[in-house]
């Protein structure tokens, strides 16, 4: 039994039809990409799994069960955990505050101690400024808080949207490693991005997503060196 | 004497030069609305310096007259602070004005009015007054509490994604409910709350015999706002709070159920503006009747507007600040330029302040600097 199952989901702003029957498997210690340009369904997709949004058709198993009926705030205690577009900081709470509402359903205080430390660890940034706000971060310090905020909620799965969006290259460098990390210490990845070559370099399978439909689903391996995700996605002619 | 009135002078001359030398500079861009605003600005400062000159130059009133109504301006304006916290607990999460909020202060007060009779036929306020104080405001507090939360589920929640003017005529409509549902079981009398001895004492401060209650109002006040800071600021449901007011998609993912701290806010607010409710009546000689929340709520939302909307450490001051203006204005200001009935108009300042603040400042007078800081 995979993880998590996706199957045949369709999704809608009002009338806009955004996902058309997307269907994707993420197997238990993977590191999984979704690739697609702008407005393909990507963050859609992530929305419909974390519950933020009800697919009108279809369904989303986590461990084999149907979480639909569940509101979108029992996610976190299932087991899935997000890091969203834009990264969503609570920009006038201070870092060790957002890394506590990461913990939030969590009552075991000494283990959430121990991980906010591990936080300042994983990223000493975040230790030196645990009591500054978080608004006043650069964005390469606020996704690696948005990043450990999440894991505070101890997730098997955790789904990213576009972490590398509108940071320097050395910071991706940063983010980057750290997912491989992550993955390496047991939680599952589903990676959206549009930085795809960065993303099929430590995926393991990837999709591709286009216009609400995965026109193309292999190895990272293969992705990468398919010619017309090459021309589409990796800016090589 | 002299002196005073020279440095009055001085003052409202440097604020014409400032104003001349200002208008030199900009009045090429300026459009018609600008040269109102203006008149505005440099009216005001004169009016309000030129109405203090002539007042302490005539030297009407003495020190210990000032600090009375400093201290009962203090104890009024901790009663509008507590409302206003409940304006601004609710426009920070909903970014919508509960303009039932008066309401639930007035059903607090209500409340209060049966828990003090009971308890003072019982000689409760007698024998042990703190206790009775105690008792009366954990019991208008429950209830406005109740009716705040059931306001919220009934009225605003099925709202919750419908247009902001559909909201503000729900909170409006709802005000009435609460009104006239009290009018209808009550009837329209005005109940004066029952005499508590120990509270008409009074203190002496600086000559001035400042009555007991005030201080009990304004201790009690701080106290609950207090409570409050230590809330939102140190306890997980206030992280929640916060959490929900900046970003409601982004806390459920963390796991905040968001409808229960939305629950929550109101419940709060409702609560200290039950409070409120027992305070004004200890403070207070009038009584209670179903019409009395309207200007204590529309004051309080001016100290809300006042500290900047939604910014939860600003409501407390600008609420004392109100409460002073109102209580030295008349006198200090409007006295002063000879104005006959100046504590008729004392109403008239709070609506004049909101007015202004809505020109000028409508982010508040903290308001703006703050989200300076955490930008
Ligand atoms: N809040 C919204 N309201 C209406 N349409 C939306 C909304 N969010 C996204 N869409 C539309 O849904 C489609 C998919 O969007 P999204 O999932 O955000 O794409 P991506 O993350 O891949 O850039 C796009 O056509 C977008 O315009
Ligand atoms: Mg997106």
């Amino acid at each position: 039994m995979a993880l998590l199952e996706v199957e045949n989901v369709h999704a809608y702003y009002g009338n806009i039809h955004a996902l058309k029957g997307i269907s994707l498997t993420v197997e238990k210690g993977e590191i999984v990409t979704l690739i697609g340009g702008n407005g393909a369904g990507k963050s859609t997709t992530l929305r419909t799994i974390s519950a933020l949004m009800k697919p009108r058709e279809g369904k989303v198993l986590f461990e084999g069960n149907d979480l639909s009926k569940y509101p979108p705030h029992n996610m976190v205690r299932h087991g899935i955990a997000m890091v969203p577009e834009g990264r969503g900081v609570f920009a006038k709470m201070t870092v060790r505050e957002n890394l506590e509402m990461g913990a939030y359903y969590r009552n075991d205080k000494a283990g959430i101690e121990a991980d906010i430390e591990n936080a300042y660890t994983l990223f000493p940034r975040l230790g030196e400024r645990r009591s500054q706000l978080a608004g006043t971060m650069s964005g390469g310090e606020q996704q690696m808080l948005a990043m450990t905020r999440a894991l505070m909620a101890r997730p098997r799965l955790l789904l990213m949207d576009e972490p590398s969006m509108g940071l320097a290259p050395v910071l991706v460098d940063v983010i980057f490693d750290t997912i491989v990390k992550v993955n390496e210490q047991g939680t599952t990845v589903l990676l959206v991005e549009q930085n795809a070559s960065m993303a099929l370099q430590i995926a393991n399978r990837g999709y591709v997503l286009q216009t609400g439909e995965i026109v193309m689903s292999a190895d990272a391996k293969v992705l990468k060196n398919d010619p017309s995700v090459q021309k589409a996605y990796l800016g090589i002619d | 004497m002299d002196i005073t009135y020279w440095i009055f002078n001085l003052i409202i001359l440097a604020v014409i030069v400032y104003s001349i030398y200002w208008v030199y500079k900009s009045y090429k861009t300026f459009t018609w609305v600008d040269w109102i605003l203006l008149l505005f600005r440099l009216g005001l400062p004169i009016f309000l310096l030129v109405g203090m000159r002539n007042t302490i130059v005539s030297g009407k009133y003495s020190l210990d007259q000032w600090v009375s109504l400093i201290i009962s301006g203090l104890a009024q304006g901790s009663i509008y602070a507590l409302i206003a916290l409940g304006y601004t607990l609710v426009y920070g999460i909903l970014l919508m004005i509960n303009f039932a909020h008066g309401d639930v202060f007035m059903a607090g007060a209500f409340c209060a009015y049966f828990v003090a009779n009971a308890l003072a036929k019982a000689g409760f306020w007698q024998s042990s007054p703190i206790v009775a104080i105690a008792i009366t405001i954990a019991v208008a507090a429950l209830v406005s509490m109740s009716i705040a939360v059931t306001l919220e589920k009934l009225a605003y929640r099925p709202l919750r994604s419908a247009p902001r003017l559909n909201v503000l005529i729900t909170a409006i409509g709802a005000s009435f409910v609460i009104q006239y549902l009290i009018k209808g079981f009550f009837g329209s009398a005005v109940r004066a709350y029952p005499e508590v001895a120990p509270l008409k004492a009074s203190i002496p401060i600086l000559g001035a015999k400042v009555p007991l209650a005030q201080l009990v109002v304004l201790l009690i006040a701080m106290i609950l706002m207090g409570l409050l800071y230590l809330l939102v600021e140190k306890t997980k449901m206030g992280k929640a709070m916060r959490a929900v007011s900046e970003n409601k998609e982004v806390a459920r993912l963390m796991g905040i159920d968001v409808n229960q701290v939305i629950a929550f806010t109101f419940a709060i607010g409702g609560a200290l503006a039950g409070a409120a409710g027992v305070i004004e009546g200890l403070y207070s000689p009038q009584g209670v009747t179903f019409t009395m929340g309207f200007f204590p709520g529309v004051k309080a939302f001016t100290a809300a507007v006042l500290g900047g909307i939604g910014n939860i450490p600003g409501a407390m001051p600008s609420g004392l600040v109100l409460g002073v203006f109102e209580s030295l204005g008349p006198n200090l200001v409007l006295g002063g330029l000879g104005i006959p009935s100046a504590n008729q108009l004392k109403d008239a300042i709070a609506f004049l302040m909101l007015v202004m603040v809505l020109i000028f400042r409508p982010s508040g007078i903290l308001g703006e600097k703050l989200s300076e800081k955490k930008a």
